[in-house]
């Protein structure tokens, strides 16, 4: 094949700082998939012996059931709960950059999608361990789906629980096609790029994709149609996980903002995890050209409007429990900052409300040591909110008597760093084989080179 | 390409493109000459292309809305025929309280219409694409790629007008 000559472009939109052709962004996230790095092998084989160290405890916990656990009256939701809610809201901000801000056409989302979209497929698939790992007998899980049991008695429509099988489900079926339906022509650009067995894998996975007017033609429809439809699925989502809580009458839990108060929770935690793997992720991928300052100053400035309606919402879960003027309420709301809890209660407050709020300063919002660290708040203070609603709630219920401390064991951190573990493997494993930047898309927003010259039509 | 070397090749002109202006100039040419089922490859879809093939809005659309209506329809019509086929009063409420099942049908309307619209992605761009027409790998690089069917006789036209219009390499492309 004759290599062309190729003329650079015009110039990329400036505020983007995209400066190269068409080539170079192909060859860009070519590279990314390379021979793989100690550090990165380092890495992943810390992910898979925090993954084993959970598969072990989840072991135990099948032989010899979930006392092992903690759970004991009046607490029998506490980590395993938390950290499902935890990781299902870490999903949200990966389908808001890759559907939501896709309708709204907004630019800045190219470069950094198909990580936060990989990262949401690969939370809800943590997620969805925990509820199998919370029913304790794993072997009838099927119970859960619309089967009828022996008398033919169907499943309870009303019980949120209920609700979220159909969410959760939805949502991780929905995620993953998105999310592979938008590799297909990057997969084809990387396999016309290497040789031998890897042409062949890619070869298979971009299922002939050829670039064609007519398969654009159906792809671009197609894509606009699932992000329309993965829209109103990602408000939803985390809807319905409140609602397991706000059904309820539970004090603390059955408020009416819990949905849109769980829904901002959600996309602040999200964008914080985001924060977390794509700062060092950039670096090690050396792909700092394309997910540049101008991209963390946008994902900072929706965090920070996330975590100020965060804010805002725990603001009115207090004046709302000592307006309703019951007891329990006021009681579970004064035991958060100042019971037994105390700790978790002011965790919770200081990195979602006030840490968030640092970001008012450009100069935060573009200093990516500065970000990071905010993140790994964002990360902490979102699973303390999950811990405090729950564990705090259930432990100081109607019946005075039965009050008592939920203990966190062993097998609650084995469950919960295997999690971490089983997450991190599969991100560390994609972002080694698939394009980790949206090749198609960023071409889209290259100008293409022209013979008579002058900008973009 | 497993795929095409299974099938007939297509006979044609294959011609390559750096300047989207120009390979634009070329499909309109084409096109006002007779050459209405001309293949035009790039790496990114992009709306010059789009405009100057003239085509019609995708069919996908309506397989979304079939899948949608059908997932939202299944909703409804499981959860409230499995309530009637076992009725057993619950906390007080009607047999087939209906509110409560908008969530499940919701959550089927979006399931659905976006596993019909996967569908039909892939019936309309990978199972009923065109089968046997030449292809280069840089234009999924950064070449747009132009492919003309034309019997031996009509090639040196048809070479001509992409060189003219501005290509950078002609290929012919025998059965």
């Amino acid at each position: 094949m004759a290599a062309v000559a190729h003329p650079r472009p015009a110039g990329g939109k400036p505020e983007l700082e995209i400066n190269q052709t068409h080539a170079d962004v192909t060859r860009d996230v070519v590279a990314t998939l390379g021979q793989p790095s100690t550090g990165y092998l380092m890495l992943l084989a810390g992910a898979v012996g925090l993954f084993l160290a959970g598969l072990i405890t989840f072991l135990i916990l099948v032989k010899d059931g979930l006392g092992h656990a903690g759970y004991t009256p009046p607490v029998f939701w506490s980590v395993y709960i938390t950290t499902f809610v935890f990781w299902i809201g870490i999903g949200h901000a990966g389908t808001l950059i890759s559907a939501i801000l896709f309708l709204f056409r907004s630019p800045w989302r190219t470069a950094v999608y198909r990580s936060t979209e990989a990262m949401t497929v690969f939370a809800v698939m943590t997620a969805a361990l925990f509820p199998i790992i919370h029913i304790g007998r794993q072997w009838i899980f099927y119970w859960l789906l619309p089967y009828p049991n022996q008398r033919f008695l169907w499943p309870n429509f009303r019980s949120p629980l209920l609700w979220d099988v159909f969410a959760i489900s939805t949502y991780f079926t929905v995620s993953a096609t998105f999310l592979v339906v938008g590799l297909v022509p990057d997969v084809a650009a990387v396999r016309d790029k290497v040789t031998g067995w890897r042409r062949t894998v890619y070869g298979l996975t971009s299922v002939g994709w050829q670039g064609t007017d007519n398969q654009w033609r159906h792809y671009s429809r197609g894509y606009l149609y699932l992000a329309a439809l993965a829209t109103p699925l990602v408000l939803s989502v985390h809807s319905v996980v409140s609602w397991d809580f706000a059904a309820s009458v539970v004090p603390g839990w059955h408020g009416t903002i819990f949905a849109p108060y769980f829904v901002a929770g959600a996309i602040y935690s999200g964008l914080g995890m985001v924060m977390t793997l794509l700062i060092p992720l950039r670096k090690a991928l050396r792909i700092e050209h394309m997910i540049t300052d101008y991209h963390f100053d946008n994902l900072a400035k929706l965090t920070l409007l996330t975590g100020s309606i965060l804010f805002y919402s725990y603001g009115m879960e207090y004046f709302i429990s000592w307006y309703s003027g019951s007891p329990f309420e006021q009681t579970t709301f004064w035991r958060r900052p100042f019971g037994w809890m105390w700790w978790a209660g002011w965790s919770m407050i200081i990195c979602n409300a006030f840490v968030s709020q640092l970001l008012w300063f450009r100069k935060v919002r573009t200093n990516l040591t500065a970000l990071f660290v905010i993140s790994i708040f964002i990360n902490l203070g979102m699973w303390f909110e999950r811990y405090v609603i729950i564990a705090s709630s259930l432990s100081n219920d109607y019946i005075p008597w039965a009050w008592a401390v939920p203990a966190v064991t062993w097998a609650d951190w084995g469950i919960l760093l295997g999690s971490f573990g089983w997450f991190s493997m599969w991100f560390l494993l994609f972002a080694r084989s698939f394009p980790i930047v949206a090749v198609q898309e960023i071409k889209e927003m290259i100008p293409m080179p022209r013979k008579r010259g002058g900008g973009h039509h | 390409m497993p795929a095409l070397k299974r099938t007939r090749r297509a006979v044609g002109v294959l011609g390559s493109f750096i300047h989207i202006d120009a390979a634009v100039e070329a499909i309109k040419a084409l096109r006002a000459r007779g050459h209405r089922d001309v293949v035009v490859y790039s790496a990114a879809p992009n709306h010059e292309i789009e405009e100057a093939l003239d085509q019609p809005v995708s069919p996908v659309r309506l397989f979304t809305l079939i899948g949608g209506l059908t997932g939202c329809a299944a909703g409804f019509g499981m959860t409230i025929w499995m309530s009637f086929d076992w009725p057993l009063v619950v906390g007080g409420k009607t047999i087939s309280s209906v509110p409560p099942y908008v969530v499940i049908a919701f959550e089927l309307t979006i399931l659905l219409g976006a596993l019909s619209t996967v569908t039909a992605m892939v019936l309309f761009s990978v199972l009923m694409g065109k089968r046997g027409i030449a292809y280069d790998p840089r234009y999924s690089d950064d070449l747009i790629g132009i492919f003309v069917p034309a019997k031996g006789d009509q090639q040196g036209a048809v070479e001509q007008l992409l060189r003219s219009a501005g290509a950078v390499e002609v290929r012919h492309e025998a059965a």
